[in-house]
């Protein structure tokens, strides 16, 4: 048995309730079930979680670091799209 | 020795399930570097620690626990033959932690659940060991329906260590548990889960004739001597150093 044959697995862990789920890392596993025990052994034993999300890799569709320039360049002048106009409120944490 | 309950410590009681927990941790740390697969040997050393963490707080309860765990002979350690088994092929590893496992967790829910002086610890520990047991469940599954080589390895893993099951039950003095409920109990989860896992409930005795109640009163099998040299080496060969 190699780990090679199991397939990769995303991880994915909420770390608190109301925060959204963030990725953690990725692991090898056989099936779903034991990715989620895998990804609790690796990614929460020291209390970093209340929720874990297992995701197939190969499920995953990136984008590619060849389209990162008209994806992601015209964004970056145009700051009235940027909420930094206002104040955040004093205890609004997670903005 | 007086406990962290109203009552005292039961010193048999406690050695017994400490030495389970320590022994079982030690094995299971064996598998450091040779695991099939990393988040396997990952897997396997958690639950090494969960019963190390144990172990320390139970052999604490009744004296210095480096002491007891060091400098103890084999003829004074009061864990069960089963958890001394060598791992074996990763089949024999989980059919131990199987049997060990079912075993720990029912009786550490029916401890927490009493007002004994292992009540609170076996409160915390019963968390721990729904999980080990689980995680024994979940593979035990996998290799009895899995392939035609991994069923017939857990096939002869569970025949194996069979007979090292029958001393679970042999009631423990100071553990105020019906043994014989515990056990049926036992048999019913384990018969189960390896019916769910295509392997049938092993035939045969579940005691030896020579081994009856025998890790309880300090009778222990061939490998635990080797595996207690190694445990008890460098404490030994360099006594009272430290970090």
């Amino acid at each position: 048995m190699s780990t090679t044959d199991w397939p990769l697995w995303e991880v994915f862990v909420r770390s608190r309730r109301g925060l959204s789920h963030t990725h953690a890392g990725s692991l090898h596993a056989p099936d779903a079930e034991l990715a989620l025990r895998n990804a609790r052994d690796l990614y929460t034993r020291r209390g970093e979680g209340v929720s874990i999300w297992v995701v197939p890799a190969a499920a995953i569709t990136a984008s590619s670091p060849d389209e990162k320039d008209p994806f992601f360049e015209p964004a970056a002048d145009k700051p009235y799209r940027h909420p930094t106009f206002y104040e955040i409120p004093e205890g609004v944490k997670h903005l | 020795m007086t406990a962290t309950g109203s009552a005292t410590v039961p010193v048999t009681a406690a050695l017994a399930l400490g030495d389970d927990a320590l022994v079982l941790s030690h094995r299971l740390g064996e598998w450091a570097g040779h695991a099939p697969a990393l988040e396997e040997e990952v897997a396997l050393a958690n639950i090494a620690l969960d019963l190390l963490g144990q172990a320390r707080v139970l052999l604490s309860l009744v004296g210095d626990e480096d002491e007891l765990a060091y400098l103890r002979e084999e003829r004074s350690f009061r864990n069960l033959q089963l958890v001394e088994q060598p791992n074996g092929d990763f089949a024999h590893t989980i059919a131990r932690q199987l049997y060990f496992s079912t075993y720990q967790h029912l009786l550490h829910a029916e401890l927490a659940a009493g007002d004994g002086p292992f009540a609170p610890l076996a409160a915390k520990a019963v968390k721990e060991v729904a999980y080990h047991r689980d995680h024994a469940e979940q593979w035990t599954r996998r290799l009895g329906d899995g392939t035609g080589t991994s069923h017939e390895r857990m096939r002869r893993a569970c025949a194996a260590l069979w007979r090292f099951t029958g001393e679970m039950f042999q009631p423990v003095e100071g553990l105020d548990v019906d043994w014989a409920a515990l056990e049926s109990r036992w048999l019913e989860s384990v018969a189960e889960v390896l019916d769910r896992a295509t392997l049938t409930v092993p035939e045969g005795p579940r005691t030896g004739a020579w081994s009856a109640g025998a890790g309880r009163q300090g009778i222990h099998t061939e490998p635990f001597g080797r595996m207690l040299a190694e445990m008890q080496h460098l404490h030994r060969s360099h006594p009272g150093a430290s970090w």
